[in-house]
Formats: C-alpha cells, sequence, structure tokens
C-alpha cells in the first residue's frame, strides 16, 4: 500500500514537473511575440506613462492604420511579397528536376554533386555580398528586385533539393515505370504521373523557401537603396534608423511582417522535420 | 534548353543509348547547377580575386593589385582580433544553450500527451518569425524605455540600474546571443525529436528484460542511438552559427565600439557601409580558412575518436 502510494505521488509529480517544464517553454516562446503586439496596440501617450505593465489600460488599432496609410510600407510588403513568391516558385521548380534526378538516377558522380551541394550549405554567404554587387552592377540587377529574386534562388536550391528528393524517395519507382512501359517518355511520367503525386511536398518545399525569402536581409540591404524597392526588413530596419522613437508604428509593421511568417509556418508545420533534416542545417 | 535536350535524346538511335542515359540525370540538375555556379563560384572567384586588389567603391582611382598587403593589414588590425574572439564567443554560447535547452524540449515532447499538438505548434513558432525580426523584438525588449528585461534584471539583483545592456560594452553580447537562442532552440528541438522518435521501442523492452534501470536506459540506449545525430548537427549548426551574422548587425550593428562585432558582421559592415570589397573579400577569406580548419580538426577528432573505441 504504502509503496503504491508513493509511485502513485513520484508519476504525479513527474506529471506536474512536465507540465511545468513545458509552460515554460510555451511563455518563452510566446513572450516576446505578445510583447510586440502588446507596443502595437498601447496608444503612444500611455506608453511612457505606463512603463512595463502586462497590458495598456487601453488599446488603439491607430498604429496599425497609420502604418498601413502615411507610410512606405505598403510598398515593402508589396516588394517582399513579390520576391518570396517568385523565390519560392523558381526553387519549387527548378529543386524538383534537381530533387528528382538526385532520387531516381544512379549516375558517376552522383555523390560529388550531393556533397557538393550540402557543401554549399555551410558556405558563408555573407562573403559573396561584395562581388555579387561588383557582378551585378553592370548587368543593371543591382536596386532591383530580379536581382533579389536570381540571388535568393540560387541560395535556396540546394536545400529544397534535398527536401524536394525525400519527397521523392517517399514515391515508389515502380509507378513511372509503368508509365514509360505505356509509352511515356520519363519526362511525360514525372510531369503526369508524379508530381501530382508530390503536390504536398512541392507545397511544403514553396513554404519553407518563402519563409527563407522573407526574412533575408542582408543581400537585400546591400542591394537595394531606392525606398519603393526595398523588401520588408530592409524598409523596417531603415524606418528604426529613421524613426527610432516612433514605437507604436515600428512595433504594428512588425507584427504585420510577421502576419506572413506564421500563416506559412501553419502550411508547413508538418513537415518541419523533413525541412529542417534536408541538408541538415536549415535555419 | 532542357526541352530540347530532352528531345534530341528521345529522337536518339539505339546505338547512343549509353549516352543519352548518361546525359539524363544531368539535364535534369542543370538549372541547379548553372544557377550555383552563376551566382556561388562566379562570385567566390570574383571575391578571391578581389582580396588581393583595392576594390573600393567610394574611391575608385585607387585601384589595382596590391599583393598580401590587406592580410597584413588583417593581421595588424585590432578590430579583426577582437571580432575573432567575439566569434567563438558568440557561436560557442548560443550553440551550447540552444543544444541544451533544445534537448530538453524534444525530451519533454517525447511522449503522448493532451494537446501535444497546440504545445508543439507554440514552442516551434520562434523558428518561423523572420530572424531579422526576432533581432528587432530583443532589442525592443531590452530597451528600457518600452520593454521589462532591464526591469526585471535590475529587480532580480543582476542589473545594478535598469539600463539597456545592448549599450553595455562587457555585456551587450548576451543580447544578440539571447535572440539567438530563443529563435534556435525549435531547429535542435525538432531535429533531436526526430532522432528520438526513430528509436525502435523493441530497444527499450530488450533493455528492460536484461534488468536496465531508468538511467542506464537512458544512456544506453536513448544517448547511444541520439551521439550520432546530434554529433554531425553540432558540427553543421556551429558553422551555420559563425557565419549568422543577421542578429548582430540588427540589434547592435557590432557595438559598443566593436565589442559585439563578429566577423561575418564585421565582412558585412566593410562591404556595406565602407564599400571596401577588396578589405571585405580579404576578411572573408580568413572566415573561410578558419572554418575550413575547424571542420578538418572536428573530422580528425572523429576519426581519432573512433580508432580509440
Amino acid at each position: 500500500m504504502v509503496v503504491a502510494g508513493t509511485s502513485q505521488l513520484r508519476r504525479r509529480l513527474g506529471f506536474f514537473g512536465h507540465w511545468l517544464a513545458l509552460a515554460l517553454y510555451v511563455l518563452a516562446a510566446l513572450f516576446p511575440l505578445f510583447w510586440l503586439v502588446k507596443i502595437a496596440v498601447t496608444p503612444t501617450d500611455l506608453l511612457f506613462g505606463e512603463g512595463i505593465r502586462l497590458w495598456p489600460s487601453s488599446t488603439t488599432l491607430g498604429n496599425f492604420a497609420t502604418v498601413l496609410r502615411a507610410t512606405d510600407f505598403p510598398w515593402y510588403f508589396l516588394n517582399s511579397v513579390i520576391v518570396s513568391l517568385c523565390t519560392a516558385a523558381a526553387v519549387t521548380v527548378v529543386a524538383s528536376l534537381s530533387g528528382y534526378a538526385l532520387s531516381r538516377f544512379a549516375f558517376r558522380w552522383k555523390n560529388a554533386v550531393a556533397f557538393f551541394l550540402l557543401l554549399t550549405q555551410i558556405f558563408p554567404l555573407v562573403m559573396l555580398i561584395a562581388p555579387i554587387y561588383r557582378l551585378m552592377t553592370p548587368l543593371g540587377l543591382v536596386d532591383s528586385l530580379m536581382g533579389l529574386i536570381l540571388v535568393y534562388t540560387a541560395y535556396n536550391t540546394p536545400f529544397a533539393t534535398f527536401l524536394m528528393q525525400s519527397f521523392f524517395e517517399g514515391i515508389p519507382k515502380g509507378l513511372e515505370e509503368a508509365a514509360m512501359i505505356d509509352g511515356c517518355t520519363r519526362f511525360q511520367a514525372l510531369w503526369r504521373v508524379i508530381l501530382p503525386l508530390t503536390l504536398p511536398g512541392m507545397g511544403a518545399t514553396l513554404g519553407f523557401v518563402f519563409t527563407a525569402a522573407w526574412s533575408e536581409l542582408l543581400f537585400a540591404l546591400m542591394l537595394i537603396s531606392t525606398e519603393t524597392r526595398m523588401t520588408f526588413p530592409v524598409g523596417l530596419l531603415t524606418f528604426v534608423s529613421k524613426f527610432s522613437v516612433d514605437w507604436g508604428q515600428m512595433t504594428a509593421a512588425a507584427v504585420l511582417a510577421l502576419i506572413p511568417a506564421c500563416a506559412f509556418f501553419a502550411v508547413i508545420q508538418r513537415y518541419l522535420v523533413q525541412g529542417l533534416t534536408a541538408g541538415a542545417v536549415k535555419g | 534548353m532542357a526541352g530540347r535536350a530532352l528531345r534530341l535524346a528521345r529522337q536518339a538511335p539505339a546505338g547512343r543509348r549509353s549516352f543519352r542515359s548518361i546525359a539524363e540525370p544531368w539535364t535534369y540538375l542543370s538549372p541547379t547547377l548553372v544557377l550555383i555556379a552563376l551566382l556561388m563560384l562566379v562570385p567566390l572567384i570574383v571575391g578571391i580575386g578581389f582580396a588581393f586588389q583595392n576594390v573600393q567603391i567610394l574611391n575608385p582611382f585607387k585601384r589595382g593589385f596590391v599583393g598580401l598587403a590587406h592580410f597584413q593589414a588583417i593581421a595588424n588590425d585590432p578590430i579583426f582580433w577582437l571580432a575573432l574572439v567575439n566569434t567563438l564567443w558568440w557561436t560557442f554560447a548560443s550553440l551550447i544553450l540552444q543544444f541544451l535547452l533544445g534537448l530538453g524540449l524534444a525530451l519533454l515532447l517525447w511522449r503522448e500527451f493532451k494537446g501535444k499538438r497546440l504545445v508543439q505548434a507554440i514552442v516551434f513558432l520562434p523558428w518561423a518569425v523572420p530572424s531579422f525580426l526576432s533581432g528587432l523584438t530583443f532589442a525592443w525588449l531590452f530597451n528600457p524605455v518600452v520593454g521589462p528585461f532591464p526591469h526585471w534584471l535590475h529587480a532580480l539583483g543582476l542589473l545594478a540600474s535598469p539600463d539597456n545592456i545592448l549599450a553595455d560594452p562587457a555585456l551587450a553580447m548576451w543580447g544578440p546571443i539571447t535572440a539567438n537562442v530563443w529563435w534556435g532552440i525549435p531547429f535542435f528541438a525538432i531535429t533531436i525529436l526526430a532522432a528520438l522518435q526513430s528509436i525502435p521501442n523493441e530497444m527499450y523492452e530488450a533493455a528492460a528484460i536484461d534488468g536496465a534501470g531508468m538511467l542506464a536506459r537512458f544512456r544506453h540506449v536513448t544517448l547511444a542511438y541520439l551521439v550520432p545525430t546530434i554529433a554531425i548537427t553540432l558540427l553543421l549548426r556551429t558553422i551555420w552559427i559563425a557565419n549568422f551574422g543577421d542578429l548582430v548587425v540588427v540589434m547592435t550593428g557590432g557595438g559598443p565600439a566593436n565589442q559585439t562585432q563578429i566577423l561575418p558582421s564585421y565582412i558585412f559592415t566593410m562591404a556595406f557601409r565602407k564599400l571596401d570589397f577588396g578589405y571585405a573579400s580579404a576578411l572573408s577569406m580568413v572566415l573561410l580558412a578558419l572554418l575550413f580548419l575547424y571542420a578538418i580538426l572536428i573530422l580528425e577528432m572523429r576519426r581519432r575518436l573512433r580508432s580509440a573505441f
């Protein structure tokens, strides 16, 4: 009886400890984002008076309205959407082809290609910023969204290749072999039989690349200078350094930048494990 | 291009089948390889060239080959040495904290409980927050005007007065490290959780039959399975964090007085603010060489450890 009692107590304690530890992680994950939203909805006159209260005594959506109407943020938002969507679409197409090649063909140098793609993943991209700027200037790709899309497409393709490869591995090879026996070429078999089956995988790839392109800062800072061509990270950072006292507007803009990221996170959440282990280093 | 190559391949007579089967995988790989060649390899070669030249966009007349002058300047550049020490500090502090907290989270999630899906979605959410936003948010949290952190740290007796640690040369590095840890925990938690879930249940049953206690089971089954995954993840992640300059650029710009300057942020500042591409490229070569040395060192250590057991 006594033994059963202590083991039950231990289980209760274990349950409580598990629950408490998880609650701490949940709190730590949410608190910074909560605070961001809190500053964004606090009226400016209350911000300094009420200091670090957890929730202001009155809230406003005025900061969001100002950001959307009176600043260049709609431009930044639009540019980021264009760049991220085009990058995601281009990468998904290119990486589907290369991922298919790595998944379906046995050929000489295959391991070398895979190793090379892995190597690009740990390569310090920051060192390419200056040469890329220099090379793109005479081509008219500096200060253009096209230039950014090209750069992002190239740098996201290796990781997306591994991701697509892992999705192709999940589809039986017999399927396109059957289609090819029925007279399809390999490309037709890929296009008509295999790709429709990898649509969820392609969606996940699209989401991962969109998130990565949406977050990129350093190349965008270097390559873009015109206000109306800035992507969101550049625009927000420029705004912060220019109007570093307008807390409400800065945080309202930051909350707006968070929305697409969270939306795509919801889409790709199921594939996080595959995504993060593809190439093993995707941040 | 690809379409034409495919059409040609299709029309090829039976005798040239071997060429076709050799060319086919490369046709599918070609867009990827061309992109990487043009936007990574070519710039890399150009950058290596820059490292031995004067390339200052603000000073177009001061150009030409300078040999090893940049590297001599680096050897005598106190900011470089400071940034090197800071990089080590930044990398290993972030890595160890991310890893330990990520491991803890993975172990907590490695069992079924009510509401697990929701909890998982919330604790992994920081991963989806763009890194620049994570940096800005923490910069604001550390700001005594709008953020609570300085007040809390002061109340806990960790700070003498509620000031911004990002402006304090001795403490500033903790700002970007905190943001990096918050942002990077999900990555480790997810990869470790995936490894945990791949451990076959029979292993635990077998260990229990052999009379292994909870601790012994954790050590000999869980850890034994995790170590290979953890080793490769840590190696790759170290390099990734050492290259990751965004948070420093966003939160402190390397300041105050270069106390948070790390090599990637120093390279970026040199290229972006000073527009000195030659010196930035020389610094990049040094960073690349150091990462290469690190990788070789780790691989060698692994080889020795293997032969030791």
